[in-house]
């Protein structure tokens, strides 16, 4: 098994590609028939036989044509991706269980369009696209995310097999690339908010529901919470006001390692904190997160959800 | 634009799919019973229907009843399932049944594979130019087919598509004809063909009665041409010798069965080589001028002087051989012989026999017989026609004395019965006679309306004579042909009736194509390969020679088609140009551009490690940055900048 691993390394040169954009050359393109090109040729030998066996003067020119044209599409597959220019794009974070999409930029500068281009990622489903003539495009090459943490782009295999289908032709891309698996968030309710240490309004014993009045909109409320009847009211100078809800709106929730130790193993609390910071984004409660050696201060919006999910990604106990 | 990875079909190049297989199918309606190609046409039709309709596909079992329906109407057509004929019909079948099937790539690719194939099968049935000219359609349509399937609709519209296929099957036309001139050519069928394998082919038969050469001449098909060393000889000496028939039972004249001593033929002219390609005629027959001096080395002649070989002939061969048109034949033939060819039918056509008796003892000598008989037919009363009344029990009593109208077997087989009942050996000999020399390309073209028969007499002293007893009552049969002999009303091919000029200058000219098409691309076979090798200084090349040959060829066609695979315009714009010209004059200072160095920074390196052309660099990186740059780009300043870097290199 090393050995083949070593036989494949040294036959293909994996190497990474780095985060510059790239252009394949005819050293790292490679190619084999198909079954269809093995079918091709098992007609052709079958067709020639018979040619020569009933004498058969356009059987032999037809016969020729057909594998002139075998050699031909060999070289047009070959071509497909010759001198195809590859940049690697975005990737936005993804929960594990989801789907990351690593964006790859394909450019080309040839006149004639590149058809039937398939990327794969080693582990990965396989996506189609084609490329304009002197045109680029955008192609998300999907990998399921499985475990939180960093997902590395594997091995990226690039192959066409336009326009006959007889050939594969294929490249290997290992574009410097990679994903950030946020844990699974857990759909568990949220805890209760601990007392808030700055006063603030008193918390009582309402549920969410009690509305408890409006404060002036801070960037990082949700939407949700914006009273639209009452700016619709306003003439529109007035900063949108976010409606109150007794019940710890002001209050801060504490997402705290210690209190998931019900939950059973590391990854499961990890999950557990996860839904909690999902679900408190989502109602807009401000939340701070504690795990063991690390923590986030407590805090509401984008980038302090992306902030917590980061934190509960990358921790290691 | 993205896409899964689509392995099911995807409904735009079902379209293609069709018109490939129609395409490949079509021109088999020609010789197919006629039930086979409306099925077909209605499978097509069904499966148009569904694709319309986005139907649903049949299931497995219907398919399966479908495609034992089909064998079993081509099991009850042709009686079996292979063979050419029923073979073709199954592949016809299985490819519209496969139609109904098509639900993945690989079924479609299985579609067009098929269609590659039944390509082929148009050639077991026509070589000809039309057949010639259908395969680059049909493969352009096949070919775009595939690169729709594999290309998607990104692969472009229809235009494009037959465009992208059209430069395919151009760029590998050099590689068909590298392999065709230079692929070794293997002479004969590997195994035995079909019994089916060449049916169809018209020719004479090895007997002969009343009608069966007129059925003969009203088929316009060539039997074969000729091309002579010298000039075309006269008409009237062109008589091309086919079976001798000696026996005679008073309606079939048969030749005759046993072995006979070689002939001995005197020439009394010099030999006149010619080349002849005869059509497949199923015979082992030469049909060789008369009389034969020299030929091919796998013919010899009978006793009757007959060019005959061992196999029949199946495809269309050349063969050399020449004749003597003035020649003495068997002056001392064997009494066995002589008696066989005096031999009439006991009690038939009494008639007939009182009559030349009459002339045995009336004249003096054979020839005065043989004027006599001629003479006879010569009068008026006797018409040459195409279409004789029917003769009863005695057919030449009924003809010479009764109906008096019919066709040259009809007067050969007369003559004949005549001259023996006078004494005098006569046979029928059968072949053709004549020809029309075409002026385009100097054949003369030998067709089944040129078939006839004539009669040999034997006289002592001189042996064989030939006496055409048609050109006594038709002349112009000998000296024109048989349009010529013929009246309006006879049903000949239109082929041979034609008179306006500009139509048979027309004729002509498609005549020597499809002469050339014969000779050059129908009839490349192993001896032409070497001829052909031989002129371009490869005289003695063996098989290895020519797979090196072969090798080499395709490796350098396949290097130039990479060549244009990876040639890359160069897009530069003039700036960009300029300024790596001045970048290859730095690098041969010493002084490499890195990828990520700007201009500037570059000056600056320049000024440490090349200092004599700091200035000048300074100066162009300064232009350079001015013209792509700058509000405006003044290319000029940058190329004389360049420029005076050059010039100072160089000192």
């Amino acid at each position: 098994m090393r050995l083949a691993a070593r036989l494949a390394q040294s036959l293909f040169r994996w190497r990474s590609d780095g985060t510059a954009p790239f252009r394949l050359g005819q050293r790292r393109i490679f190619m084999l028939p198909t079954r269809g090109g093995l079918l091709y040729a098992a007609a052709l030998l079958v067709m020639l036989i018979g040619a020569i066996n009933y004498n058969l003067a356009l059987g032999h020119a037809l016969v020729f044509l057909l594998a002139g044209l075998g050699l031909t599409g060999m070289v047009h597959t070959f071509r497909n991706l010759h001198g195809l220019e590859i940049a690697p794009g975005r990737v936005e974070p993804v929960f594990a269980g989801e789907t990351a999409q690593f964006e790859l930029l394909l450019s080309s500068d040839r006149p004639a369009p590149r058809c039937g281009l398939r990327l794969a990622a080693l582990g990965g489903d396989t996506v189609e696209t084609a490329v304009d003539g002197g045109a680029g495009r955008k192609i998300a090459v999907p990998l399921p995310g499985r475990r939180r943490g960093w997902l590395e782009l594997p091995r990226v295999r690039l192959s066409t097999v336009y326009p006959l289908g007889l050939f594969t032709a294929w490249s290997y891309l290992q574009p410097a690339m990679r994903c950030l698996v946020y844990p699974a968030p857990h759909p568990i309710p949220l805890p209760a908010p601990a007392p808030a240490a700055t006063g603030g309004t008193a918390g009582g014993a309402g549920g969410d529901e009690d509305f408890a009045g409006f404060r002036a909109r801070q960037p990082g409320d949700s939407p949700r919470h914006v009273a639209w009847k009452a700016a619709a009211r306003e003439t529109g100078d007035r900063p949108l006001l976010i409606k109150q809800f007794a019940g710890g709106s002001d209050g801060e929730l504490r997402l705290d390692w210690a209190s998931t130790a019900e939950f059973g193993d590391t990854e499961s609390r990890i999950s557990v904190l996860a839904g909690w910071v999902v679900a408190a984004d989502e109602a807009g409660l401000r939340h701070a997160l504690n795990l063991p050696g690390q923590s986030v201060a407590a805090g509401l919006g984008p980038a302090h959800r992306r902030r917590c999910l980061e934190t509960l990604a990358l921790w290691s106990p | 634009m993205t896409r899964p990875p689509a392995e099911t079909l995807e409904r735009g190049a079902t379209p293609w799919l069709f018109a490939a297989a129609l395409a490949a199918v079509l021109p088999h309606a020609a010789h197919q019973p006629a039930w086979l190609s409306v099925a077909a046409a209605l499978l097509f039709a069904w499966s148009a229907g569904l694709w319309w309709r986005d139907g649903r596909l049949p299931g497995r079992w219907p398919l399966a009843a479908l495609v034992a329906a089909g064998c079993a109407g081509i099991l009850f057509e042709f009686r079996t399932l292979f063979g050419r004929d029923a073979g073709v019909a199954l592949l016809v079948v299985l490819t519209a049944l496969k139609l109904l099937e098509m639900r993945s790539r690989r079924d479609a690719t299985v579609v067009v594979t098929l269609g590659y194939f039944l390509l082929l099968t148009h050639f077991l049935y026509a070589q000809d130019i039309p057949a010639g000219l259908w395969l680059p359609v049909a493969l352009c349509l096949l070919t775009a087919a595939l690169i729709r399937l594999h290309g998607g609709s990104a692969a472009g519209g229809p235009r494009r598509v037959l465009g992208q296929a059209a430069l395919l099957c151009v760029q590998s036309l050099p590689f068909m004809l590298v392999l065709f001139v230079l692929f070794p050519r293997v002479s004969g069928p590997l195994w035995g063909l079909p019994q089916d394998a060449h049916a169809g082919l018209t020719g004479l038969s090895e007997t002969m009665t009343p009608g069966s050469i007129a059925d003969l001449v009203q088929n316009g098909e060539l039997a074969f041409s000729v091309r002579f060393d010298g000039a075309i000889p006269p008409r009237d000496k062109l008589y091309w010798r086919g079976p001798v028939l000696e026996h005679y039972d008073g309606r079939t004249w048969r030749p005759h069965p046993g072995r006979q001593p070689a002939p001995r033929v005197e020439a009394r002219s010099a030999p006149l080589g010619y080349e002849t390609t005869l059509e497949p005629h199923r015979q082992t027959l030469l049909l060789a001028l008369d009389a034969p001096t020299a030929l091919p080395p796998d013919f010899a002649v009978d006793g009757t002087l007959t060019a005959k070989r061992l196999q029949p002939l199946v495809e269309r061969r050349r063969f050399r051989a020449a004749a003597s048109l003035d020649y003495r034949y068997n002056a001392d033939e064997s009494p066995v012989s002589l008696r066989r060819n005096l031999a009439l039918p006991p009690g038939r056509n009494p008639q007939a026999r009182a009559l030349a008796e009459s002339w045995r003892t009336g004249e003096n000598g054979p020839d005065g017989v043989i004027r006599r008989a001629l003479a006879l037919f010569g009068s008026r009363d006797f018409a040459y026609t195409l279409q004789p009344p029917l003769l009863g029990e005695q057919p030449i009593d009924d003809f010479l004395f009764t109906t008096r109208r019919g066709f040259c077997e009809h007067y050969a087989a007369a003559f004949v019965v005549l001259m023996r009942a006078a004494g005098i050996p006569a046979r029928v000999v059968t072949g053709y006679q004549g020809g029309e020399a075409n002026p385009v390309d100097g054949y003369l073209v030998v067709r089944q309306s040129d078939a006839h028969a004539w009669a040999e007499v034997w006289l002592a002293g001189e042996g064989w004579r030939r006496v055409d007893p048609t050109s006594a009552v038709a002349p112009e049969r000998v000296e024109t042909g048989v349009a010529a002999a013929l009246s309006a009303g006879e049903p000949l091919p239109a082929l041979v009736r034609v008179r306006a000029d500009w139509l048979r200058t027309l004729r002509y000219r498609w005549e020597a194509l499809n002469n050339a098409w014969n000779q050059h691309v129908i009839g490349y076979d192993e001896r032409r390969q070497r001829e052909l090798l031989g002129r371009f200084g490869f005289p003695d090349i063996d098989w290895r020679g020519l797979a090196a040959a072969l090798g080499a060829g395709c490796g350098l066609l396949l290097l130039a088609l990479l060549g244009w695979a990876l040639y890359r315009r160069p897009r530069h714009e003039p700036v960009q140009a300029l300024w790596r010209k001045a970048l290859r004059q730095l690098a041969r200072s010493g002084v490499d551009c890195a990828p990520w160095e700007t201009p500037v920074a570059l000056a600056r390196r320049v000024r440490e490690r090349a200092p004599a052309l700091a200035a000048d660099f300074e100066a162009v990186a300064a232009a350079y940055l001015r013209a792509r740059y700058g509000p405006d780009g003044d290319l000029a300043i940058l190329r004389a900048a360049v420029a005076r870097l050059s010039s100072r290199r160089r000192t």
